[in-house]
């Protein structure tokens, strides 16, 4: 294939990586940022999201889209539903310990592993996208329902955006992030904006997962690569910034594509991920972050 | 016979004299009782313990589902006909998490703890390559139904034998010639970048160049990779033949995406099954696989020419007519390699006969018994069909069948002989101290 | 502050009850006692960095496989012998952690975690893509004569069940007193003063950077010597040390057994080798039995084990 069109694909390709990876990072980004933990659990939020997906949409007869957009309700609403759990009964526990929230989410992660293993098998189920067009173009042949993904979370976070920077639930998310000690002595409820934000982080993941679960199969195991790559976009970003994680995804994506035009596959793998370390090695806060005081 | 001078464990543990008159007249009653005249011809009928080393997390655990399904099957069939040596046989199971490093103290735990007479069962190679060492240390006999080119390569040791299922270099010689000749000429191998994927490349390329064909392309793809079509433009566009072997769970998507990339065009397509094992020929995305061929172990299909031997061996597991579990439809099974299970379960039975074993201090004329058998006809114990055995590389050669995806079924349209996947051995493990 | 002769009998009698466990622990024990040692050398090593100097790494995988593969290479393809083997499993654990360390201590806190990981996993992703000298994923076997020593006219067989012990043992112990001596030392006290507030003690005029390099580096080696040990006793190499599990694991380990304690690394290993061990024995869902402990474990003991026991009683602990 020649080398514009060969561009063209490994730069659509890792739109669609970068799509998906801004969604579920950008909930990881919530609750790293604002409470500070490192929710090792957050890529079996996004498991459970896809198998869920699986689940809601078998159980739906008729045309596949029906079932696709009740799990795109369904699916987010019981991870939040079970991250609000786990908040309450685990996380508040601990206060937050930076530490002690390490272990209990690695236990939060083989427990939702062995549920899934459990009650939905170790085997990889595919879930038929809602519609099936397929775009031919000159040189090659590409999926409408990948541009679909793109632009479906390009909504999604502009939602986010606008719920983070336009209304009172987002001031007082920042405002926690910002100081939680002042935030409290100004009458937020600090207690409940944790709660509410460790389960909007898990629906975000979630979200990420539907969209993606007709291009990739849901698997019981699926969780860790989502999880890696969400912790590297959002300190590449810079942690707290919006703006920072959706250009991390957009480079991370697009580097992973594009680099893999010109390597061998896994040198090319090898590359982008030393590369993109080392824009942090040179530029510790993030691309958007604020240098620490 | 040196075994009969040889004081038995009931004698040196000291037993009185009240104790052993009980314990005769005990014998006595068993041995009147129906049924129990093939046990009270052996010396005892303590149960073989059999260390089964499954993947039931993990990787591997859709295999490791239909591996344990499988020798369920087969040691009940087995225990009904009267058990190993006239000793019922017994299963311990111990997950391996398809881990390396834990399939190797999951070996030491058979040993040690369970005290099993032998350790059977494995699939994944860096299991079996982790666990390698762990069995030659205890001199425990090591079963593994893996189809790695591990045990033939002999980089393993005496302990380690695969008796059941052929190795992946077998299998490439043995489909070279069929594509060559029936597909196309111009080959592209897309494979995963680590030892199998490596394997598949070693053996298929020279055995394809055998037969006048060309592999014009090699693409390798990272095991952590979960999408491919940036990889797919690297295929040239002059390629007869697709030839592509993927494990894990991304491989539908991988298919899925060759699908989008050509369309109703494009090269033809020959793949391992291993790719799509425990997964639904007929699933949304994988249309695009009609007309397309497939290495098949054992047919996951029931095929109209099939056995008696192979029927019953289907029932005897729960298989359906379409290889999926005969209680949920859409359970489907790894029939291209779980037969392995079987067959390996029968070997040892054979050998442990043959070896006249009856516990663990005959465990090294186990291993030699096995070395010393050669051929193994079709029937009841070796469904998948005839099988000659070498015993200098511990490996079993046989037929492999190629498939073609026919209206959403897959329709066996040749079979290798046993002659076209043997190669120069190796390796011979029989010089090894046991 | 110097080492106590409560320290002295503490770390000695852990080590006097292990050697005596040699001959007391029924065999399948045994074995798991060895490979717990060589792992908990390696939580040890991640405890320097982690828990006296409060840098979170979730890369140290690369420095037990650089032991590992540095041990194992060498060993398998060019017939070295077993010290000299060991030896060049340190010197790339030396060569990788100082090369990390220059790099990745550019930055702090959450942004080091994020570098270390993805310096590993280039590693990891290195061991593949060299598969033709490594076997990548399915790896290699050190065969049982490879791992035996002559010298003058002893031999030792590595593949001993005892010999292998009692080395594991000894590398143990050599690491389990360096520890000792080194949080009792002005180094370790100047570590732990970064950890608790690194700005005043670069006014103070300590030269910071020096030495959580230096830090890094005496991590990586005992991490790259359990590595090396690990290859070179129990006899496979393979990829799946390098991969991002066993960065999290020596994580879990030590805030397990408690960040920052000495012995607490060797408890953390234990536990968590015998809640697998034991739950996966009773139910094939063992996965859950292991999650519902941690959270518990955590819940009760936030500190880790001997972390909260220093806390509520033995405060002297090391």
């Amino acid at each position: 294939m020649a080398f514009g069109p060969y561009f063209l694909l490994a730069s659509l390709e890792g739109l669609v990586t970068a799509a998906v990876l801004a969604l579920t990072a950008l909930g990881l980004s919530l609750v790293f940022g604002v409470m500070r933990v490192v929710n090792v659990a957050h890529g079996e939020f996004f498991m459970l999201g896809a198998v869920l997906a699986w689940a809601v949409s078998t159980a739906f007869a008729g045309h596949p889209s029906v079932g696709f957009v009740a799990a795109l309700f369904v699916a987010p609403l019981v991870v939040g539903g079970a991250a609000l759990l786990s908040e309450r009964l685990v996380l508040r526990r601990l206060g937050y310990d930076p530490e002690a929230t390490i272990v209990a989410t690695i236990g939060m992660l083989y427990i939702i592993q062995q549920l899934a293993l459990t009650f939905y098998g170790a085997d990889a189920r595919p879930v038929q996208a809602p519609f099936n067009v397929r775009i031919q173009l000159p040189w090659f042949g590409y999926s409408g329902y990948k541009l679909f993904v793109i632009v479906a979370a390009i909504v999604l976070i502009l939602a986010a955006w606008f719920v983070l920077t336009r209304t009172k639930i987002g001031l007082v998310m920042r405002a926690t992030q910002y100081d939680r000690e002042t935030a409290q002595a100004f009458g937020i409820p600090v207690d409940r904006v944790y709660a509410g934000v460790f389960a909007l982080g898990a629906m975000l993941a979630a979200v990420a997962a539907v969209l993606i679960v007709p291009i990739q199969q849901a698997h019981y195991l699926m969780g860790r690569d989502p999880l890696l790559l969400s912790f590297i976009v959002v300190i590449i970003g810079g942690l707290g910034s919006l703006r920072g994680t959706v250009i991390a995804a957009l480079l991370i994506g697009l580097s992973d594509g594009i680099i893999s035009v010109f390597f061998s596959p896994t040198l090319a793998k090898m590359l982008a991920t030393g590369l993109v370390a080392m824009v942090l090695v040179f530029r510790p806060q993030g691309l958007f972050g604020v240098p620490a005081r | 016979m040196n075994d009969r001078t040889k004081p038995s464990s009931l004698l040196t543990t000291g037993i009185s004299r009240r104790g052993a008159l009980k314990g005769l007249g005990a014998a006595a009653a068993l041995g009147t009782a129906p049924g129990f005249v093939r046990y009270a011809q052996s010396q005892s009928s303590e149960p073989i313990r059999i260390g089964f080393q499954a993947h039931r997390t993990g990787i591997g655990a859709a295999y490791g589902r239909w591996y344990e399904r499988t020798t369920a099957a087969a040691i009940k069939r087995i225990n009904d006909a009267g058990g190993i040596n006239g000793r019922p046989v017994e299963i311990i199971t111990e997950d391996d998490g398809t881990d390396a490093a834990r399939g190797a103290e999951v070996v030491e735990k058979f040993a040690n703890q369970h005290k099993t007479d032998i350790v059977y069962g494995t699939l994944f190679s860096h299991v079996v390559v982790g666990s390698a060492p762990a069995a030659g240390e205890l001199k425990m006999p090591y079963y593994v139904v893996s189809e790695g080119y591990h045990v033939a390569s002999g980089k393993m040791n005496r302990y380690v034998l695969q008796p059941g299922i052929t190795d992946v270099r077998a299998q490439c010689r043995s489909v070279a010639p069929w594509i060559t000749s029936n597909v196309g000429k111009k080959i592209t191998m897309i494979y995963p970048d680590y030892a199998f994927g490596h394997d598949h490349r070693d053996f298929f390329g020279p055995a394809a160049a055998e037969q006048g064909g060309e592999v014009i392309a090699q693409i390798p793809i990272p095991p952590t990779e979960s999408s491919f079509t940036r990889y797919l433009p690297q295929i040239p566009s002059d390629t007869d033949v697709i030839y592509h072997v993927m494990v894990g769970p991304a491989v539908l998507t991988f298919v899925k995406e060759l699908g989008e990339f050509y369309g109703g065009s494009g090269p033809k397509l020959f793949g391992f099954i291993d790719s799509l094992e425990a997964v639904d020929i007929n699933s949304p995305g994988l249309e695009f696989l009609e007309g397309s061929h497939f290495w098949e172990g054992m047919p996951r299909y029931l095929q109209d020419g099939a056995s008696e031997h192979e029927k019953a061996y289907r029932e005897a597991v729960g298989l359906d007519e379409n290889g999926a579990s005969i209680n949920d439809a859409k359970d489907v099974s790894t029939a291209a390699h779980m037969f392995g299970c079987w067959e390996t379960l029968y070997i040892i039975k054979a050998a442990m006969e043959a070896a006249g074993y009856r516990g663990p201090e005959d465990r090294a004329k186990l291993v030699e018994a096995t070395e010393a058998m050669t051929e193994f006809p079709e029937g009841a114990e070796h469904p998948q069909g005839a099988k000659v055995f070498d015993g200098k590389v511990h490996q079993v050669f046989g037929s492999q069948n190629i498939s073609v995806v026919e209206n959403g079924r897959l329709n066996v349209v040749h079979r290798t002989s046993i002659e076209d996947g043997r190669y120069e051995p190796e390796a011979d493990y029989t010089t090894q101290p046991l | 502050m110097t080492i106590t002769t409560r320290d002295w009998a503490l770390h000695l009698g852990v080590i006097a009850i292990l050697l005596a466990a040699n001959f007391l622990l029924p065999e399948y024990h045994r074995g798991v006692f060895s490979r717990v040692l060589v792992l908990a050398v390696f939580a040890m090593g991640y405890n320097l960095l982690f828990g006296y100097t409060g840098l979170l790494s979730l890369g140290h995988a690369m420095f037990f496989a650089a032991g590992l593969y540095g041990a194992g290479l060498p060993l398998y393809h060019l017939g070295w012998s077993v010290p000299v083997s060991f030896g060049t499993g340190l010197m790339a654990g030396i060569a990788v952690a100082a090369v990390v360390g220059v790099l990745a201590l550019r930055t702090t806190g959450v942004a080091f975690m994020i570098v270390t990981m993805m310096f590993a996993q280039v590693f990891y992703l290195g061991t593949l893509y060299f598969t033709t000298w490594t076997r990548g994923e399915e790896g290699l076997v050190l065969s049982q004569a490879m791992r035996s020593v002559e010298f003058g006219g002893w031999s030792l067989n590595l593949s001993d069940p005892s010999t292998r012990y009692m080395l594991a043992l000894a590398l143990f112990a050599v690491v389990l007193l360096a520890m000792l001596w080194l949080v009792r030392s002005p180094f370790g006290r100047t570590l732990v003063a970064i950890r608790e507030n690194e700005e005043r003690m670069r006014m103070l005029g300590y030269d910071v950077f020096r030495a959580k390099l230096t830090a890094v580096v005496v991590s990586g080696v005992f991490c790259a010597a359990a590595g090396a040990a690990y290859g070179l006793l129990f006899g496979y190499v393979g990829s799946g040390f390098a991969s991002i599990q066993y960065s999290i694991l020596p994580l879990l380990w030590v805030l397990l057994g408690g960040a920052a304690t000495t012995l607490g690394p060797l408890l953390g290993t234990l536990f968590m080798f015998y809640i697998i061990d034991y739950s996966s024995g009773v139910t094939s869902a063992y996965l859950l039995v292991v999650g519902v402990t941690l959270i518990l474990l955590v819940l009760f003991f936030p500190k880790g084990l001997l972390g909260s026991v220093r806390e509520r009683w033995l405060g002297w602990l090391p």
